[in-house]
């Protein structure tokens, strides 16, 4: 027990320590990508700052138009929460402090947007100025109550007004570094509507409406943030509010290049010890591509394996780095150990020698030595695994049909799944690539030359060797290929010949061009087949052949799927229809699917409307209800109060009906009085 | 065909111009002067205005309605007077007025102050606010008409029943020298409600005419161009616009837009500012263009701006965007809601049941419905119907899993589809599909699925 709790606190750390790994990454990575769209977001709100007050002819001339930035992101809503938490930071930072960001639900009616502004708004600089005189305290607990008397645009307009007046008094008198240009140019003030789709499209225009009317006064900008198409701002505010917008459109990196982002990162690598075996990973993607889209949802996918997995595999503790993992080897006990002997594939790997297989039953010692062998190994197949994954992907992923998928996440789907030179497709696949110009080949092996480049394994640095030499082989077969096509047999054909001369070289061509030995660059061509097959058949075995790969992989794929895909209706209609799979009470049991009669109330009401068709009658329902429950109680048929309604049996009879009215089996009806109506098939 | 100025157009618009001289007892001809400098085209309704405000201390007809299209200029001439003539006046958009106690606030505090304005109870009502006025009123007399505008007033429906009928006799309930001007793009006869109320005295202001439009607009000449050479520019862009444009606001917005282009040739010398026909080749294409993206603000008019320099043309308009990705079942549920929307349920057994038995084609493909359903719109259906339809369209099994159900909700986030029915999801809720065919037939090409085949229309 003790010792058991040693290991779990490890091993606790060891998930924290990945899972925060993980989160950074992750974090670093959403910022990358959404850099080049921020970057140029935050050029336009700058630009529109700017450029707001020219007073030239033109800018007298034009109608005052807000400033706004169509942001198109995608349907994956759950992303955008990121998104837009660092663009609002990033505003506050490099922009403006005056930023408000609206979700619609918040914003049912004018009034609470209006409100939800001024409190972003103003609440922003109660955080900034904290470290301000108290005086301003006191005038801005003034402004509070006086903001619950009149919410408008007008008090936010003079508390840009104080607010403008006051910092440029304070960097005067303080002599900050804003110099006397910052002052003119005043600081938008910048609202964003998270998802704009979900606005009522009457509150919207009319607070358009209302900020055009304040232009002049308060540098007002907006950020729509659009899921579906920027079309949507069309259809949402007629002509005549849409004239006092100047929209600019930006669009985002779509979801699933997001995603394969992710993967590369955080799967595709030999640095994060956690792996996920081919049937986790499928439902974690087939969730994003089926379902929601969300890069979000996908790394909750990964941290709930993570988690699971160091939760229920006690052997999880040696998943870490190799020295970190030789170390924890040395350190387990005696109950870990025998678990070790007891892992499936350690058992597979076992070699056939007697006196070895009692060794390792036997001795610690040399079971540690063997684990610690077998670790090594594993670390191995992984840092070589990855690159020729990739490799394999760049050669075969701009073919014909893509044979092996466009993207890597499906070539490394099927390699954890089986041997993946044992597929058709893989044939296929080199089938196709042996039909490779010379160019494109050439091109290709670059590639995967760039792709071994970095690698600092042994096999990695003699396979990137052997590469270059056929890269080189290839190159040089330029001056060769020339010299083939002049020593055609054609030239025999030169002189003039009769008949049967004629037949006879024609017959001879023919036999030739059958038997025709491969040009030097076809044959090169199969080399590099072959080198590359090597290399698959060597290292992209599947993880499940790997000695102690219990220990990194997790592959419970059903508790993800039923922790991530859930089916409510599934789960109540389990729990009606056979209680005891969640009441562990062995009287439940029950083999052919019926209802024992000691079941909840519920489940025997439900066990009975089955029975029923569209409309029930309830009277009916209550008696047969209470000749179940009477039998349960004990009463033989022959006693007096045998299917006599109670008012207890009624009451329970009640409450039973309208939890089944709530988790919606049944309906009230006007159609008869006394019934009520199913909502669900089936049964009978 | 140029567009030229006709002569007689010309002697209108002198004619206004000499007829505008405002004339008024009670206030200073000097500050008449300037109104009717600022109000060109608008001298009749400004004079008609004056006399039925009176003089200064005269009391006022009890409330006057002002009505003309977007615009016509009625802010612009009651803000004009008032602020020329200095008359004590609140201007309230009733936009801005999410609540009736924002309205009065706002009254109060332009006519009394602070203090006053602070009186009012959290909730006021029309009583609270005539009893506040009257004390105040009486605490402070004044000599001169008030004069509350309120802009937008057709707003004023939406709110509290009584507001709108009180605020018309407002003079009579606060016993004061109090006028109430109403500014609408909508005819009174919208306005009255049910059980009658005290009548405005109407004011109509007209659309300006094409002359009238010209003269305004060549007001605003650029600084360092000749008048003549502005007004022929302005010419043009009427001729282009007047068409589909009568708004002074959004051609003033053009016009500003699209005259760097227009003077192009004149800077570089090519063309001579007298050259009309010449200038009118250069700019027509161009505002055509403008006419098709940057007044519809397909295209920003910073964008536009910014295509003026590399002249690339290549720019995509809003409405160019459609293309959505959604995930791979959504797609079905969209797919199924479009089917369940656009075709008769009675249709269905036809289309997703394998062995639908002896239903004959010949039979079924009477068209009793003459109409297309393409034509009808969506109609309403239940979610039962969608997810049938969406099982049996969907080629894999799926699980009726939570997010199946949640898709749906999201589709209805993002407008796709609309939920017709009350909110409650446990009676069965009603939806209706709202994209067009051309969406749903991108989206179901993404997925090969021959939608066509499946709708009852093209049978």
């Amino acid at each position: 027990g003790c010792e058991g709790a040693e290991s779990s606190k490890t091993r606790f750390k060891l998930c924290l320590d990945l899972w925060n790994k993980i989160k950074t990454e992750t974090e670093d990575l959403q910022d990358e990508l959404n850099r080049n769209i921020l970057d140029s977001l935050l050029e336009f709100t700058r630009k529109c700052s700017s450029t707001r007050r020219h007073g030239d002819w033109a800018s007298q001339m034009r109608a005052s138009e807000i400033p706004t930035a169509a942001l198109v992101l995608g349907v994956n809503v759950p992303d955008h929460d990121m998104t837009f938490q660092s663009l609002s930071e990033l505003l506050r930072c490099s922009v403006t402090p005056h930023v408000a960001s609206l979700q619609a639900k918040e914003c049912g009616a004018l009034k609470h947007l209006m409100k939800r502004v001024l409190e972003r708004l103003m609440d922003a600089v109660v955080d900034d100025e904290e470290e301000e005189e108290e005086e301003e305290e006191i005038q801005h607990s003034g402004a509070l109550l006086h903001k619950s008397v009149h919410c408008s645009l007008r008090a936010l307009c003079d508390w840009y007004c104080s607010k403008t007046k006051k910092s440029s008094c304070s960097s005067s008198g303080k002599k900050r570094s804003s110099s006397a240009v910052d002052e003119q140019q005043q600081l938008p003030v910048v609202i964003i509507f998270k998802d704009l789709e979900a606005f009522n499209p009457k509150v919207l225009q009319d607070f358009i409406l209302i900020c055009s009317r304040y232009l002049d006064r308060l540098p007002l900008m907006f950020i729509f943030g659009i899921a579906t198409s920027p079309s949507i701002v069309q259809r949402m505010l007629p002509h005549s509010v849409s004239s006092l917008l100047c929209l600019e459109l930006f669009q985002s990196l779509s979801c699933t290049q997001h995603l394969t982002t992710v993967i590369d990162k955080l799967i595709l690598t030999h640095s994060f010890p956690f792996k996920l075996n081919g049937k986790v990973m499928q439902v974690l993607v087939s969730i994003f591509l089926y379902h929601d889209f969300s890069v979000r949802n996908f790394i909750k996918g990964l941290q709930l394996a993570l988690l699971e997995h160091f939760h229920s595999q006690p052997l999880s503790s040696l998943c870490c780095r190799k020295k970190e993992a030789q170390i924890q080897l040395q350190q387990l006990g005696a109950a870990d150990l025998e678990r070790i002997r007891q892992l499936p594939s350690f058992n597979r790997c076992k070699n056939a020698q007697q006196q070895e297989q009692d060794n390792l039953r036997t001795d610690d010692a040399y079971l540690k030595e063997v684990c610690q062998k077998l670790l090594k190994a594993l670390h191995k197949y992984h840092k070589n695994y990855y690159p020729i994954l990739r490799c394999l992907h760049t050669l075969t992923s701009s073919l014909p049909r893509y044979p092996l998928g466009k993207q890597v996440r499906e070539l490394h789907l099927i390699c954890l799944e089986k041997n993946v030179w044992e597929s058709e497709d893989y044939q296929t696949a080199m089938k196709l690539l042996k039909m490779l110009a010379k160019d494109e080949l050439i091109s290709l092996l670059q590639k995967c030359a760039e792709v071994l480049q970095p690698v600092k394994s042994k096999k990695m640095k003699n396979a990137l060797v052997q590469l270059e030499e056929l890269l080189d082989k290839l190159k040089q077969l330029n001056g060769k290929l020339v010299e083939e096509n002049l020593t055609s047999p054609v030239k025999n054909l030169q002189k003039k010949t009769d008949l049967f001369q004629l037949q006879k070289t024609l017959l001879e061509m023919n036999e030739s061009r059958r038997s025709k030995r491969m040009s030097p660059f076809e044959v090169l061509r199969n080399e590099v087949v072959e080198f590359v097959d090597g290399l698959v058949k060597n290292h992209l075995l599947p993880p499940e052949s790997k000695p102690l790969y219990e220990v990194c992989y997790y592959s419970s794929s059903a508790t993800v799927r039923r922790h991530l895909n859930a089916t409510p209706r599934t789960s109540i209609q389990a729990a009606l229809s056979s209680p005891y799979c969640y009441i562990q009470n062995d009287i439940l049991k029950s083999e052919d699917g019926s209802v024992s009669n000691a079941a909840p109330d519920i489940c025997i009401a439900h066990k009975l409307h089955l029975e029923c068709g569209r409309l029930i009658n309830l009277f009916d329902w209550l008696e047969a209800y209470s000749t179940v429950v009477s039998a349960a109680e004990g009463n033989g048929p022959d006693s007096d109060g045998f299917g006599k309604v109670d008012e207890v049996k009624h009451a329970r009879f009640i409450r039973a009906v309208s939890e089944m009215e709530f988790l919606g089996f049944i309906k009230a009806t006007k159609k008869k009085t006394d019934h009520v109506a199913r909502l669900t098939w089936g049964g009978c | 065909m140029i567009p030229t100025l006709s002569s007689s157009i010309i002697s209108g618009v002198a004619q206004t111009g000499m007829a505008g001289l405002l004339e008024h007892p009670g206030y200073d001809g000097e500050k008449l002067r300037r109104v009717s400098e600022q109000l060109p085209c608008r001298e009749v309704q400004a004079g008609m205005l004056l006399s039925l405000m009176g003089e200064p201390q005269q009391y006022c007809y009890p409330s006057l309605f002002i009505y003309g299209h977007r615009a016509s200029g009625k802010s612009h001439v009651v803000n004009v007077l008032m602020k020329e003539l200095e008359l004590p006046h609140v201007t309230v958009s009733c936009v801005e007025c999410v609540s009736v106690a924002l309205l009065f606030e706002q009254v109060l505090l332009s006519f009394f102050g602070c203090d006053a304005a602070s009186l009012l109870p959290r909730s006021p009502s029309i009583s609270d606010f005539v009893r506040i006025y009257k004390q105040q009123t009486s605490e402070f007399p004044s000599k001169q008409t008030r004069y509350i505008v309120m802009e937008q007033a057709e707003l004023l429906r939406d709110a509290n029943v009584n507001l709108l009928p009180a605020l018309l006799r407002l003079q009579e309930l606060v016993e004061d020298n109090v006028s109430v001007i109403l500014l609408s793009e909508i005819v009174w006869d919208k306005f009255r409600p049910n059980t009658g109320c005290f009548e405005p005295l109407l004011l109509h202001f007209p659309d300006y005419s094409k002359a009238e439009l010209l003269h305004i607009l060549s007001a605003h000449r650029h600084p360092s161009y000749s008048a003549g050479f502005y007004s022929s520019y302005v010419n043009i862009l009427l001729g282009v616009f007047y068409a589909v444009c009568r708004d002074l606001r959004e051609l003033r917005h053009l016009a500003a837009l699209n005259f760097s282009k227009f003077c192009e040739p004149v800077a570089a010398g090519k063309v001579k500012e007298t050259e009309t026909h010449k200038l009118w080749k250069n700019i027509e294409p161009h505002l055509k263009k403008a006419m098709q993206t940057v007044y519809l603000r397909e295209v920003s008019s910073l964008q536009w701006e910014q295509m003026d320099e590399h002249e690339t043309g290549a720019l995509r308009g809003l409405s160019a965007h459609t293309h959505v990705e959604l995930p791979y079942y959504s797609k079905f549920l969209l797919i199924a809601a479009y089917l369940a929307s656009y075709n008769p349920a009675r249709t269905d057994k036809r289309f997703f049941v394998k062995h639908h038995g002896k239903i004959k084609k010949t039979n079924f493909l009477k068209k009793n419905e003459k109409t297309s359903n393409h034509l009808l719109g969506p109609k309403p259906f239940p979610l039962d119907r969608l997810l049938a339809i969406f099982y049996s369209v969907v080629d894999s099994r799926v699980a009726p899993t939570a997010s199946i159900f949640s898709q749906i909700s999201s589709l209805v986030t993002l407008q796709l589809l609309t939920l017709v029915s009350h909110d409650d999801q446990l009676d069965s809720p009603k939806y209706k599909c709202s994209v067009s065919l051309d969406f749903i037939s991108a989206i179901s090409r993404t997925v090969n699925f021959d939608i066509v085949k499946y709708l009852y229309d093209f049978l």
